[in-house]
């Protein structure tokens, strides 16, 4: 168990979180035809919407109830309204999902309970389905805002359903990319069983070309396959973060599977276990030979990785996988996180910080590391400090294909092996006399002036 | 062949410097000091190979090979000799013959035309030229198109004359050590002369190793001049003869260059290692002790025992604590020459078990070496069959293989942890401070836990009552001892 440090200070520096609500967001763009929504002053949207596109290099159909001055004062039960009836018509989704802000619960507003209340009175909304999750800025980060809005889905849209064989809910968490998604469906789907997503972002924010403009999302799970997953056999959920959304449909009597990662050998065997159990089918070749390729992968890159200090800032259950992985190839790590999550304190190392990139980067340098793995904020740091620097987790603004990266699955991972071994040759290390405090050879046997040194 | 190369072929199998040599019978001595290569049982590298091993890390020279692209172009940059000047060493340079040079045997002329650009566009300190199988066997006269570039580009150039088929990468070594004797030691004088000069030959500074002992030689005011060939200039090569005493590192091919300084200009010279930390002392005692038997100040020797002193003293507590993480590990080492026995000593200290050592290479005086170290040879092995070997790491008869890296994937495909000790590695070994870094790097390979992981079986291979749905446990906590033994 990592100790969870929580330095001491009131200052923040380049913050390594991002908001709970953005989190939220990106879990509803995994629903199809769904658009989201936020319950807040029109910045807040601004600013998350220009995040998620730079990320991933799509239009974003964020929404916003824009609360004004006097519905700050007075309630935004009204925004609310007016906002789904605008969206409505511009738009006609199939979804809505609502994250409420920082602003809206800090007034105390009852969301909740006045959206029941207008959905009750506007009929005319009925083709539309609504779900709110209470998601404030002041509360955790992307991956609790996530988690937050499919726990709102299940609550508001799966219901007791009979028993569909074959069938199980995969639940991902906000870590995983749309490749990362693809791959494990792909996966159940190799041991003949029937994945529901939710949500699937693979379909959605994957980085494809639509034949035709949508003011919504472009795909992901379908809204009468939630309704299906309390017939489902299993809950496969990928993160500690998964958790309570396991446990609702747990609720509805599905078995519950927390998987902490899929990133690591030992974390897809058991996986791989859980799902030879569940279908009770053969373990399909190309499965047994990934496998392979990746314990080979796991012997060419510990040349690299043993040793390696890797300074890495994610969110816990992302910094769970990818440091958990590296860990486990002989790493040390040096930790920053953002929430205090069980997932953060089952990081294998003595400390997690749980702070931002500013405590990353004076760990980093006290503690001699040698690579950074972080968001694509963490580049100035990576500079200052001459770090190789691989970019993982939200945002990646300064790369394409950000959504193709996979590092989940025996395939993945050894990807992802590969990934951070590449990113240590790419930055050689010459040594020179003076790192072993020998002194230059005398000048006068030089033919010409040395290069300068380039360390 | 030239009768001039068989000549110089049959002269570099007679070393009166090498006791080896000396006690082989006219006829045995002919065929050289490289057992024979076998067809179809043959592995390493050809004569041009050894000369390139032996030349190619000095520094500020153009390396030239005459050649099809073959030699070259799948040879070049393939080496870690560090270089703290001149980065020339590491481009890689040659004629690239096409089919129409060699039918229309245009070899020479563009030779010629090579050495002029390469002069033109690198301004070396000198250009070495390799001839090769094909640029010998279509009769270049690389030694006439070199001095006719050297008069007419006034810049040394400097034929080799190493054709791969005239032997192994051994008799490649003398060969090409032999050009620097005829061509460029002596050519140049340094501008000052001390008491404490020294040649060192047959060190490549591989990822920096010389640079861990030149500290030791700063500290007590020792200068090296002359140097073949880690990080050595072209002028170092060319002041050898000015130096008070050659150390040969381990190389018993180099002799040939210590035994004619030693003839000709009166330089003795003595083999050593920097290799293990008894070495690496025995190696500065017999510098400083030399040096002033050559006219250095007396109190060198004391400078020295105390310097020694000191160093043993740090190396063995920076050892100390490494210890409990690599006793009782056994060690297959796959090497050749000194390196079989100079690094035993020093892990047998710190409780590193060797559980063999490869005779490849070995002179009686390395098997002598080795007895007297291991306390008997019964541990001493030739050559071993990659078959024969991964059987041997798979039944975890060791714990981790020592080797080059031609038997790398033996070891790791038995999934047993492989330290690279050969030419091509990453990291250096030399002296005290590498003597730390190698049983650090034993610490980090075989205690990794990545190896708990890659042994545990698939979770088909687990019987029914193994296999656990459990979300995996992290077992892998940085620092715990990884007890890949248990599995």
């Amino acid at each position: 168990m990592a100790r969870l440090i929580h330095p001491d200070r009131a200052l923040s520096t380049n913050p390594l979180k991002v908001s709970a609500p953005l989190g939220a967001a990106m879990a509803y763009l995994g629903i199809e035809g769904a658009i989201p929504l936020f319950h807040g002053a029109q910045g807040c949207t601004a600013f998350a919407m220009v995040h998620m596109v730079r990320h991933f290099k799509e239009a974003i159909p964020l929404q916003t109830t824009a609360m004004n001055e006097v519905s700050a004062i007075l309630g935004g039960g009204e925004q609310i309204e007016e906002a789904i009836e605008n969206i409505r018509k511009r738009a006609n989704p199939k979804f809505i999902g609502i994250a409420s802000t920082a602003l809206v619960e800090t007034r105390g507003e009852d969301v909740a309970g006045e959206l029941r209340e207008m959905l009750r009175r506007r009929t005319d909304f009925a083709d539309t389905s609504v779900v709110y999750a209470a998601t404030p800025d002041f509360a955790g980060g992307l991956e609790d805002g996530w988690a937050r809005a499919v726990e709102a889905i299940i609550d508001a849209l799966a219901v007791p359903c009979t028993r569909r064989p074959g069938q199980v809910n995969l639940l991902p968490g906000s870590h995983m990319t749309s490749a990362d998604v693809e791959e494990v469906a792909g996966l159940i789907r190799a041991f003949g069983l029937n994945p529901v997503i939710l949500p699937d972002i693979s379909l959605s924010l994957d980085g494809h070309l639509a034949e035709d403009w949508r003011g919504h999302s472009l795909g992901g799970t379908k809204l009468v396959d939630i309704a299906t997953m309390g017939g489902s056999i299993a809950t496969l959920a990928i993160g500690e973060a998964m958790r309570p959304a396991a446990e609702k449909l747990a609720a509805l009597g599905v078995a519950a599977h927390v998987f902490p990662s899929l990133t690591g050998l030992k974390a897809v065997d058991a996986f791989v276990t859980t799902l030879m159990k569940l279908s009770g089918a053969d373990v399909p070749a190309t499965v047994r030979r990934d496998r392979a390729r990746l314990s080979d992968a796991m012997l060419d890159a510990h040349f690299h990785i043993g040793g390696l200090k890797v300074a890495m800032g994610a969110e816990p259950d992302l910094g769970l996988a990818l440091g958990s992985t590296l860990a486990a190839m002989g790493a040390e790590l040096t930790v920053v996180t953002t929430t205090g999550s069980r997932a953060a304190e089952r990081i294998p190392t003595a400390e997690v910080i749980v702070g931002d990139l500013g405590d990353l980067e004076r760990a980093a340098e006290a503690g001699g590391c040698k690579l950074l793995l972080t968001h694509a904020h963490g580049r100035m740091m990576a500079e200052r400090l001459h770090m190789p620097h691989v970019r993982a987790g939200f945002p990646i603004f300064d790369r394409l294909g950000a959504q193709d990266v996979c590092r989940t699955g025996y395939r993945g991972t050894r990807a992802f092996l590969y990934e951070i071994a590449n990113a240590v040759l790419s930055h050689p290390h010459r040594p020179r006399p003076e790192d072993f405090g020998a002194a230059r050879i005398s000048p006068e046997f030089d033919h010409a002036p040395p290069p300068p040194s380039h360390h | 062949m030239s009768e001039a190369l068989k000549q110089k072929i049959q002269t570099a199998f007679v070393e009166p410097g090498c006791a080896t040599n000396v006690a082989k019978s006219e006829s045995e001595r002919k065929k050289g000091c490289a057992k024979q290569l076998t067809p179809g049982a043959a592995a390493g590298g050809c004569a041009f190979d050894g000369a390139m091993i032996a030349l190619q890390p000095i520094t500020d020279v153009a390396h030239l090979v005459h050649a099809p692209l073959a030699c070259w172009g799948n040879g070049w940059d393939n080496r870690g000799s560090a270089s703290s000047g001149s980065e020339l060493y590491r481009k890689g340079f040659t004629t690239d013959l096409s089919e129409l040079d060699i039918v229309m045997g245009n070899g020479e002329k563009k030779l010629f035309r090579a050495i002029r650009e390469v002069i033109a566009q690198e301004s070396p300190a000198a250009v070495f030229v390799y001839s090769t199988c094909v640029t010998a066997l279509i009769g270049d006269d690389i030694g006439a198109v070199c001095k006719a570039a050297a008069e007419r580009f006034g810049r040394p150039v400097i034929p080799v004359n190493v054709p791969g088929y005239v032997g192994s990468k051994n008799l490649g070594n003398k060969l090409g050590v032999d050009a620097l004797v005829e061509h460029v030691v002596g050519t140049m004088e340094p501008a000052t002369v001390t008491p404490l000069d020294v040649n060192i030959i047959g060190d490549f500074n591989l990822s920096g190793e010389l640079w861990q002992v030149k500290p030791l030689l700063d500290r007590l005011g020792i200068r090296i001049l002359g140097s073949i060939s880690g990080d050595a200039r072209y002028a170092q090569v060319a002041m050898m003869h000015r130096a008070r005493v050659t150390m040969l590192v381990c190389s018993h091919a180099f002799m040939a260059i210590a035994r004619k300084l030693e003839e000709r200009h009166g330089i003795p010279w003595f083999e050593g290692s920097f290799y293990g930390i008894s070495d690496t002392s025995a190696a500065l005692r017999t510098m400083c002790r030399l040096l002033v038997e050559r006219g250095a100040p007396a109190d060198l020797l004391d400078r020295c025992d105390a310097l020694i002193a000191e160093e043993e003293a740090r190396t063995r507590a920076e050892l100390a604590p490494l210890r409990p993480k690599v006793e009782g590990r056994r060690v297959l080492l796959y090497t050749g020459g000194h390196k079989t026995w100079s690094v035993v000593s020093a892990l047998q200290e710190l409780g590193v078990e060797v559980v063999g050592t490869s005779m490849r290479k070995a002179t009686d005086g390395d098997r002598e070496r080795v007895t007297d170290i291991m306390g008997t040879d019964a541990h001493m092995y030739e050559n071993m069959a990659p078959k024969e070997m991964y059987k041997m790491l798979r039944e975890a008869r060791a714990d981790v293989l020592m080797s080059g890296g031609r038997s790398q994937f033996v070891a790791l495909k038995a999934r047993v942890p492989w330290i690279d000790v050969n030419q091509e590695k990453h990291e250096p070994y030399a002296g005290y401070v590498g003597m730390v870094e190698l049983v650090r790097a034993i610490d980090r390979a075989v205690n990794n836990p990545m190896w708990a992981d890659l042994r545990s079986p698939a979770p088909w291979e687990m019987s029914a009552c193994d296999a656990t749905d459990e979300p995996f446990v992290l077992s892998a906590v940085p620092g715990s001892k990884a007890d890949f033994e248990d599995c």
